[in-house]
């Protein structure tokens, strides 16, 4: 139990998908100019993260094995889509309401980078089925978190009165920049 | 080798065989009918037909609380392929609603136009340019012929003139009504 949550605890701040692995960068700068669409989009990925991270291990240990895994990215790929696919119809069919929130996110996040690299990392340190829910888990949740606060700051910066060359993007860039640098003061907060 | 080859074709064809089962197993039943049936109307917005627009006209006829011949731009083509569609039978143009007329633009006399905004507040696709006590002009190709500008006119200096096919008006004409008389 304790062993959970330190993973939890570790994967959203420790090793933050975003800010400290470097991955998924491109849905944080793309999709975090307006709030709403952050929230969109950090409901989708924790949504494709944590079955992705299920099913991909699945794969891995028994369909791929210890002979076939240089076949891990390309199945991965092949599985995670076809998991979102899945989930997308029934959705559509079972929770409208749900679909419409997450709309066009939910397929836009299938092959990002995050989503494929938390199911490898999990094979590569082979943890068992719970833990690897756990980490898609957490690492959705440490890139909402971040998302969200990024939107949030974002919005706010463009009431700001910001010197014109830094205007735009690279405002953004350092403002991640330092959000990177804060989250490394969690550094070994979890063994 | 083999294994592998073997591995990710059992993996795809199982996937393609549960993301094919889905597709059938969770459609989703949309009504495009309303869809459909506003692609025929010819867009001119003109509530001819007794709604606002061609959408809720469109929307109406879904619903089967409107008839089908009562759109007299579409004209004759638009009642038979809407009858083709809705599977009924192509009945002629509702008279109450309005002739058939050759496709025209309303044309502002400019030396009499007082510059009352009248026009502007009747047009439902924003062609009529001009500003309060300025003389109005109509932009040709925004123009739907709709003829709704021509009542408020308190000085009567807005006319129709029909539009002659030439090289820059011919367009084709499926699915777009006819533009001579039929």
């Amino acid at each position: 139990m304790e062993n959970y949550l330190l993973i939890l605890i570790s994967t959203v701040f420790v090793n933050n998908i975003v800010l400290v692995r470097i991955l998924g960068l491109c849905p944080f700068m793309g999709v975090s100019k307006r709030l709403e669409a952050s929230i969109g989009m950090a409901a989708a990925t924790a949504f494709v993260l944590t079955l992705g991270s299920g099913a991909s291990f699945l794969v891995d240990k028994y369909l791929l094995g210890p002979d076939l895994i240089y076949l891990r990215t390309l199945s991965f790929i092949v599985v995670i889509a076809a998991i979102v696919q899945f989930t997308e119809m029934v959705l559509h069919k079972v929770f409208p309401l749900l679909y419409q929130v997450l709309g066009i996110y939910l397929p836009l996040i299938t092959t990002n980078c995050a989503v494929l690299g938390i199911p490898l990392l999990i094979v590569q340190e082979q943890h068992d089925l719970v833990e690897a829910l756990l980490i898609g888990l957490g690492g959705a949740l440490g890139f909402s978190m971040v998302l969200i606060i990024f939107a949030g700051m974002r919005e706010r910066l463009e009431g700001a009165d910001i010197p014109p060359p830094f205007r735009g993007t690279a405002i953004a860039m350092i403002t991640a920049g330092l959000m990177s640098i804060a989250f490394m003061g969690f550094a070994g907060l979890v063994k | 080798m083999l294994t592998a080859l073997l591995a990710m074709a059992g993996l795809a064809l199982f996937l393609g065989l549960v993301l094919g089962f889905a597709a059938i197993k969770f459609k989703v039943e949309e009504s495009p009918l309303v869809q459909k049936i506003d692609a025929i109307l010819p867009q001119t917005q003109c509530g001819q037909c007794g709604f606002p627009g061609c959408k809720p006209y469109a929307t109406a006829i879904a619903a089967g609380e409107a008839d089908i011949n009562q759109c007299p731009p579409g004209g004759e083509e638009g009642i038979r392929k809407l009858a083709e569609l809705l599977g009924v039978e192509p009945k002629p143009l509702n008279a109450e609603h309005g002739v058939t007329k050759p496709k025209s633009v309303a044309v502002i006399d400019e030396d009499i136009c007082i510059g009352c905004t009248l026009c502007i507040q009747a047009c439902p696709v924003d062609a009529i340019l001009g500003a309060a006590k300025h003389m109005h002009t109509v932009i040709e190709s925004e123009c739907t012929g709709c003829e709704l500008c021509v009542a408020p006119c308190p000085v009567d200096c807005i006319s129709m003139a029909p539009l002659t096919e030439d090289i820059s008006t011919w367009k084709w004409k499926y699915p777009v009504y006819s533009i001579k008389r039929t």
